[in-house]
């Protein structure tokens, strides 16, 4: 195991593509994140507004930037053919695909706590100057606030399994394009379609076991009761469909030819 | 002894490749790639299925007309059908009035003052009959209390009315979409109105001491016949709150009261009941919410009117195409990782090689490429939203709920756009991947381009000003061209996209999408041209 993992962190070192996604992870995230702060101010918000959340709303983009490191990490050597070699030096299936997975994540755990930190950083400088401040009820974001540092403890968590939910796609449909297409499909469809269908019932369901939806039940840090699932519940569902869709990838990784 | 073989020559002409066949070689590479056609109709059935998903259980929530006096909560919901008006679109027509018979030509003065408002207490699911009849509150923006001539007393019926209101002064609004603003005033001062009618033209004038006068403005119905009803109305629209949580707008019941002074007339008024005046509840309240406690009572030499409903344009109470459409996004989605794959598929495979020794003017092959992806795209689009538009319209009827009527054109105009839309994306899709020569990569800036603004527009805690800024300038501008529904200024309401409200009009939205399409395509061409294959 620990020279699969020695293989995988080398691959993943000795080409440009994974640092630039890691860069890029990083930057659409906060600038993201920075934007909607800025947009965001006192005067213009009906409701009460989840600071912490508001501040973090980037990782509904950084996602999509992990999202295709994930699926590359085994498309690409469907691509360019190098499973075989891979799959020559270490014949045992689910071992490199387990060591593909502890890279991925540890990858995006360490970009994901750099982007989440920025988010944090951009909301606690940028919301006073809109409005929210202690006069309008509102406290400075801060990790040092229990809810808070949850909410961005768990976005880190969310955007890893994000990354094991598109290594395991990945690696079922080993071709780039539709692999994205298709995790990019279960993550941004799932809350349109709730909102179309027009049933507050059937719209609670969705968003209750729609892997984007649920797992962003992490960040919310005010008005819990309404949320259509926990917060750690639903960074439990977002983990079930990571497990399920790593488990049928190395299910087809074993009984197919490479 | 050798003998000479002369060299193989085709026998084909001699001469360069037109655009025509080129335009056949791509359509070749796409009609015999099985895969690829599957998925071309996977997706016009994926949008197709979701429009059955995204309509059978859809139920709007409809308006508490029957309270349950013992336990608080409404017994019975109505979904409201508005009537429509002269001009064919929904309308609510929903007032009290207090009006006699008028023959011919006419003028009708009074004194309009103190409008003040009423609310309805509980919601739309718990509301006890104190609640329906509503407690004094804030008068809306748009209360109206003023003069009116009304062509009878079918609902949706020509008229012309000028009016105080709420905040916007004094108004002359007829058949429903039309409002000509006049002087601002004060809901709380005296006003005097005048409403002058001679054959089909009416004018409508107003005073603040009741003798120097101004005119508000001039209507000219066309269909008004010769005998009419004309008096005094007094009408208060719902409240519209946005719903951040639920998203969309919710509205509540309201009412106002406004006391008139005895009304100045003359010319051909018939003589009608003992007194002159009928007290009338106009309109249906099933239409519209409204609270119950409306009426008219003499006060003084007037009357003291109590009315709840609206006048003008019905917003707000049906749904729109949008549901039928839900699939769209699906569909898109399953075209994107096609229009990406047309051409990244050639470099992974080595297949741009051959194209471009076939075909060395790489921009004429992006084009032709271009041409086959749109029209499979648009057919997709268009023949799967024909279907979708009637299938989906048909369950929400079924389901009881009300659907916006759309003319024939604008249903059109939606299969048409749906289809110019995919096509457009499609066309990104294929441009990025000329440019990224990567499926992932070019898949991933192409949803986050068009699906995501989307997503963050509604189902986010954007607020609306921001939202309204991504629908502009995004290409997610396009999905304007499924609004069917119209914006009035004369009425206030939550205008929000997942509503069906877009802040761009189709035609404009469609071309904020085509000009990031045409960029892309003239950066693809650009990068196409200096790069190695």
């Amino acid at each position: 195991m620990s020279r699969a993992l020695h293989a995988e962190w080398t691959k993943q070192r000795t080409v440009a593509g994974p640092a630039w996604l890691l860069l890029a992870t990083i930057a659409l995230t906060v600038a993201l994140s920075v934007i909607v702060t800025l947009a965001t101010t006192y005067a213009s918000s009906a409701a009460a507004q989840d600071l912490p959340r508001l501040s973090l709303t980037g990782v509904y983009l950084g996602q999509a930037i992990v999202a295709i490191l994930a699926v590359m990490t085994i498309t690409d050597e469907y691509s360019s053919r190098m499973i075989q070699i891979t799959l020559c030096a270490i014949p045992a299936r689910p071992t490199m695909l387990a060591a593909k997975a502890a890279i991925v994540t540890a990858l995006v755990l360490v970009a994901g706590t750099v982007a989440v930190l920025g988010c944090m950083l951009a909301g606690r400088l940028i919301l006073p100057a809109g409005g929210f401040t202690a006069a309008h009820g509102y406290a400075p974001v801060s990790l040092g606030d229990g809810a808070t540092l949850r909410a961005a403890f768990g976005s880190v968590l969310y955007l890893a399994l994000i990354g094991l939910l598109s290594l395991g796609i990945g690696t079922a449909v080993r071709d780039s394009a539709v692999a994205i297409g298709l995790v990019l499909g279960l993550l941004y469809l799932f809350p349109i379609v709730a909102h179309l269908v027009g049933s507050q019932h059937l719209e609670r369901h969705l968003e209750q076991i729609g892997p984007m939806t649920a797992g962003l039940a992490i960040q919310a840090t005010t008005n819990l009761r309404a949320l259509p699932i926990a917060p750690w519940a639903g960074l439990g569902v977002l983990a079930a469909w990571a497990a399920a869709s790593l488990l049928a990838g190395g299910v087809l990784l074993k009984l197919r030819n490479a | 002894m050798t003998t000479a073989t002369a060299p193989y020559r085709s026998s084909l002409p001699v001469g360069r490749d037109s655009f025509g066949q080129l335009l056949h070689a791509e359509w070749t590479k796409f009609r015999t790639v099985r895969g690829w056609v599957i998925t071309a109709f996977a997706a016009a059935l994926l949008i197709v299925l979701f429009a059955y998903l995204g309509t059978f259980a859809h139920h709007d929530g409809g308006i508490c007309v029957g309270p349950n006096p013992a336990t608080g909560t409404c017994r019975s919901f109505s979904h409201p059908s508005p009537p429509l008006g002269p001009g064919g679109e929904p309308v609510a027509d929903t007032y009290y009035s207090v009006s006699r018979t008028l023959v011919g030509n006419g003028t009708i003065t009074v004194r309009v003052s103190s409008l003040t408002g009423l609310v309805q207490g509980g919601n739309g699911h718990s509301a006890s009959v104190a609640d329906m009849a509503g407690a004094p509150g804030r008068v809306q923006p748009w209360a109206k209390a003023g003069l009116i001539v009304s062509a009878g007393s079918k609902l949706g019926s020509a008229y012309a009315a000028v009016m105080l209101t709420g905040t916007h002064g004094v108004r002359l609004q007829y058949d429903y979409t039309d409002d000509i603003a006049g002087p601002r005033a004060s809901a709380t001062a005296p006003r005097w109105l005048r409403l002058t009618r001679s054959g089909r033209t009416l004018k409508g004038y107003e005073s603040a001491d009741g003798s120097s006068w101004t005119m508000v403005g001039t209507a000219t119905l066309p269909a008004l016949p010769t005998k009419v009803q004309a008096g005094m109305f007094v009408t208060s629209p719902p409240s519209a709150q946005a719903q951040p949580l639920a998203g969309g707008a919710g509205s509540q019941a309201t009412g106002a009261s406004a006391t008139f002074g005895q009304p100045a007339l003359a010319g051909g008024w018939s003589p009608g009941a003992p007194g002159g005046w009928t007290a009338r509840d106009v309109g249906d309240t099933h239409v519209i919410p409204t609270v119950s406690s409306v009426g008219s009572t003499p006060s003084g030499s007037g009357f003291a009117i109590t009315g709840s409903g609206d006048l003008g344009p019905s917003v707000g109470v049906g749904d729109t195409d949008k549901n039928a459409l839900t699939g769209v996004f699906i569909g898109l989605i399953v075209l994107i990782v096609l229009g990406a794959m047309f051409i990244t598929g050639e470099y992974r495979r080595g297949l741009i090689q051959t194209t471009f020794t076939a075909t060395p003017r790489r921009g004429r092959v992006l084009i032709a490429k271009a041409i086959v992806i749109a029209a499979v795209a648009f057919v997709v689009g268009a023949a799967a939203s024909a279907i979708s538009i009637p299938l989906g319209n048909h369950i929400l009827q079924h389901n009881g709920n009300y659907v916006y009527p759309t003319s024939t054109l604008t249903e059109l105009r939606l299969i048409l756009g749906t289809g110019l839309l995919v096509a457009l994306v499609a066309v990104l899709a294929l441009a990025v991947g000329t440019a990224l020569r990567r499926g992932a990569g070019a898949v991933t800036a192409v949803i986050a381009l068009i699906i995501l603004p989307y997503l963050l527009a509604f189902a986010s805690a954007l607020p609306a000003g921001a939202s309204e800024w991504l629908l502009r300038i995004t290409p997610a501008a396009a999905f304007a061209v499924q609004q069917t529904v119209s914006q009035y200024h004369q009425v206030s309401w939550v205008y929000t996209p997942s509503d069906g409200y877009y802040p761009l009009s189709p035609a404009v939205g469609l071309a904020v999408l085509g000009a990031y399409t045409l960029a892309a395509l003239l950066i693809a061409n650009r990068v196409l041209r200096t790069r190695d294959a």
